[in-house]
C-alpha cells in the first residue's frame, strides 16, 4: 500500500510540475489562434495533441487548464475546510444550542444537492462575466458551498476532545476558553482538518467539471478540466481521436492518485 | 416510534421552508439575476426590453416572493415558468415521473452491483478479487457523472445505467467496509469456524448484524442518484427534473427553480428519514 501512495505521489508531482511549468513547456498561449491551419487538426510536431475547434494548440491548453484545476480546486478545499473548522469544531466545542444549530445548518446544506445549488448559483452569475472573474467565482462558490459534511466529521472530532480528560483538566486548571480551543482543540483536530482537505481536493475537480461540461464552469478562452472536456459533446471517434482524450485521462488518473493517497479510513471518514 | 415520525415530519417541514428561502435568496441576490438572454436580443425594441425587466419586478423583493409563492403554493399553484412560458405544476407534474423512473433504475442498478460486489468480495476475500473490485468503483468514482452521460449517449446506452454506475462507486466502498467489519466479528468468525455454510453465515449473521448500516448507505445514495441526474438529464436529454432544472438555472427562473428546490430536498429529506427510521427499527429489533 505504501508504494501505491509513493506511486500516487510521484504522479501528482509529474502532473502538478508539468502544469507549472506551462509557461516554458507549452509551445503556444492557451488562447492563440492558429488561422493558417485546419481547425481541430490532428496530432502535427507543432501540435502534439492537435488543434481545437477554434484552431488552438490542444497540448498547451491542457497543460494550463490543469494548472487552473490544479491550483484553485485546493484553494477552494482551503476555504471549505476553513469554513467547516470554524463551524464545526466551534459547534462541537462550545455545544449545547450552538452544536445543534450549527449541525441544523449543515443538516440543510447537506439536504440540497450540492450540484443543484452549485447550478443554481452558476447559472445566475452575469452572462458577460471574464474569464478571470468566472474562474474565481467557481472555485470560490465550490469552496463555500461544500462545507458542511465536513463541519459534521469536526464538530463530531470537537466533542470528543471537549469530553475527554485532558481538557478537563486544563479547565480545571483555569485556562481560558480561546486558549483551549487555540492551544488544545485545534491542534488534537489537525489530523481530521487535513483528511477533510486532502479528500475534498478530488470533489471539487470533479464538480468543476461536471460544471464545465454542462457549459457552466470557465468561461472561454481561459481553459479547465471542465471546459476542456466539453470537447467530449462532439466527439463522434473514440478509437480514431484519442489524443481527445487526454484531458479525460489527465484528470481520471489525478483524481485517482489523490483517492490512492488517503488511506481506506480517511475516505470512509 | 409514533413521536419519531412526527418530529421527523416537523424536521422535513422547517428544512423545507429555510431551504427554500434560502436558495431563493442565493438566486436573488446573485449578482447577475437581473441579466437576461431576451434582453440581449437586438431585434427587441426598448419597450420590449423594459417590460421584460418590469415583469421581473414581483421577484425583487425576496420576502414578498417567498410569501406569495408559499401561500399561491399552498392553493396549488405554483406560478408560471418565465423561461419556458408554462405553467411550473404542469412541467413538473409531466417531468417528475421521468426522473422517478430514470433515479428508481439507477439506484437499481447501482445498488444491487454494488450489493453483489460487496458481498462477493467480502465472502471469497481473493486479493485479486478484491483489487480489481476496489479498482472498478474507484474509477467510476473518478470519473465526472457529466462524462459517463456523454458516453452512454455516445453508446447509445440508457442514462438510468450512468446514475446506476455512480451510485454504485459511492456504495460499495461503504458497504464493502462495513461488510469487512461484520465478517471479522466473533460470534462470525465462531460460527464459520463451527461448519456454518456462506450463505447462512451472510443471510442470518452478517446482515442482520449490518443491515441498518447498509439501509442509511442506502438513503444517502438517494442524494447522489439525484446529483447525477442533473448532468445525465442534461447531456442524454431525458425531459426530467435534472434538465428542467439545468434549464431553469440557466434562464434565471425563480419561480421554476424554488419549486424544484422544494422537490429535490423533500426527496433526500425523506430518503434519509426513511432509512434512519427503518435503522432505528431494525437496531430496536436486534436490541
Amino acid at each position: 500500500m505504501k508504494r501505491v501512495r509513493q506511486f500516487a505521489c510521484v504522479l501528482l508531482v509529474l502532473i502538478v510540475g508539468a502544469s507549472f511549468a506551462a509557461n516554458w513547456l507549452a509551445p503556444a498561449n492557451y488562447a492563440t489562434q492558429f488561422r493558417d491551419e485546419l481547425p481541430n487538426a490532428g496530432p502535427s510536431k507543432a501540435h502534439w495533441l492537435g488543434t481545437d475547434d477554434l484552431g488552438r494548440d490542444r497540448f498547451s491548453r491542457v497543460l494550463y487548464g490543469t494548472r487552473v484545476s490544479l491550483l484553485l480546486a485546493p484553494t477552494a478545499a482551503l476555504l471549505s475546510t476553513v469554513l467547516a473548522a470554524l463551524v464545526g469544531a466551534l459547534a462541537g466545542y462550545l455545544g449545547g444550542r450552538w452544536e445543534r444549530l450549527a449541525m441544523a445548518g449543515a443538516d440543510l446544506f447537506l439536504s440540497l444537492p450540492w450540484l443543484f445549488l452549485l447550478l443554481m448559483v452558476r447559472a445566475a452569475l452575469p452572462l458577460n462575466v471574464s474569464a478571470f472573474t468566472s474562474v474565481t467565482v467557481t472555485f470560490f462558490l465550490l469552496g463555500i458551498l461544500g462545507w458542511a459534511a465536513s463541519a459534521r466529521v469536526l464538530c463530531a472530532g470537537a466533542r470528543n476532545i471537549r469530553n475527554s480528560d485532558f481538557l478537563l483538566l486544563a479547565r480545571a486548571s483555569g485556562v481560558g476558553r480561546v486558549r483551549l480551543l487555540w492551544l488544545h482543540v485545534l491542534p488534537n483536530l489537525k489530523p481530521v482538518l487535513l483528511a477533510q482537505f486532502w479528500i475534498s481536493i478530488p470533489v471539487f475537480i470533479l464538480s468543476e467539471a461536471n460544471l464545465g461540461i454542462l457549459g457552466l464552469g470557465v468561461a472561454e478562452p481561459l481553459p479547465s478540466w471542465g471546459s476542456l472536456l466539453r470537447e467530449l459533446e462532439n466527439f463522434t471517434n473514440f478509437g480514431g481521436e484519442y489524443w481527445r482524450l487526454v484531458p479525460l485521462a489527465l484528470l481520471v488518473i489525478t483524481v485517482t492518485s489523490f483517492q490512492m493517497i488517503l488511506s481506506r479510513d480517511e475516505v470512509t471518514a | 416510534m409514533v413521536r419519531v415520525i412526527i418530529r421527523q415530519i416537523l424536521r422535513i417541514a422547517v428544512t423545507l421552508f429555510i431551504g427554500g428561502l434560502f436558495a431563493a435568496t442565493l438566486i436573488r441576490y446573485a449578482p447577475g439575476f437581473d441579466s437576461d438572454e431576451q434582453a440581449m436580443d437586438t431585434r427587441l425594441s426598448n419597450e420590449s426590453v423594459q417590460a421584460l425587466r418590469e415583469a421581473r419586478a414581483g421577484e425583487r423583493n425576496i420576502f414578498r416572493f417567498y410569501g406569495n409563492f408559499l401561500s399561491a403554493a399552498v392553493h396549488g399553484d405554483l406560478g408560471v415558468s418565465r423561461s419556458l412560458n408554462r405553467p411550473v405544476r404542469e412541467l413538473v407534474r409531466e417531468r417528475t415521473p421521468v426522473t422517478m423512473k430514470l433515479i428508481g433504475t439507477g439506484l437499481l442498478a447501482g445498488w444491487a452491483l454494488g450489493l453483489i460486489l460487496a458481498i462477493s468480495a467480502a465472502m471469497m476475500r481473493l486479493v485479486t478479487y478484491d483489487v480489481f473490485t476496489t479498482a472498478v468503483s474507484g474509477l467510476f468514482l473518478c470519473i465526472p457523472s457529466a462524462v459517463l452521460a456523454l458516453v452512454f449517449v455516445f453508446v447509445n446506452a440508457p442514462g438510468a445505467l450512468a446514475i446506476g454506475l455512480v451510485v454504485f462507486a459511492h456504495v460499495f466502498r461503504y458497504w464493502r467496509n462495513l461488510l469487512d467489519k461484520s465478517y471479522a466479528m466473533p460470534h462470525i468468525i465462531t460460527a464459520r469456524a463451527k461448519g456454518v455454510g456462506p450463505i447462512r453465515v451472510l443471510l442470518f449473521h452478517v446482515l442482520p448484524v449490518s443491515g441498518a448500516q447498509l439501509l442509511a448507505v442506502a438513503g444517502v445514495s438517494v442524494s447522489v442518484a439525484l446529483g447525477a441526474a442533473i448532468p445525465v438529464e442534461a447531456l442524454c436529454g431525458i425531459p426530467g427534473i435534472g434538465q428542467l432544472a439545468w434549464q431553469a438555472a440557466l434562464g434565471r427562473d425563480l419561480s421554476l427553480l424554488v419549486t424544484l428546490t422544494f422537490i429535490v430536498t423533500f426527496v433526500t429529506l425523506l430518503a434519509n428519514t426513511t432509512s434512519d427510521i427503518l435503522g432505528r427499527s431494525l437496531r430496536a429489533q436486534e436490541a
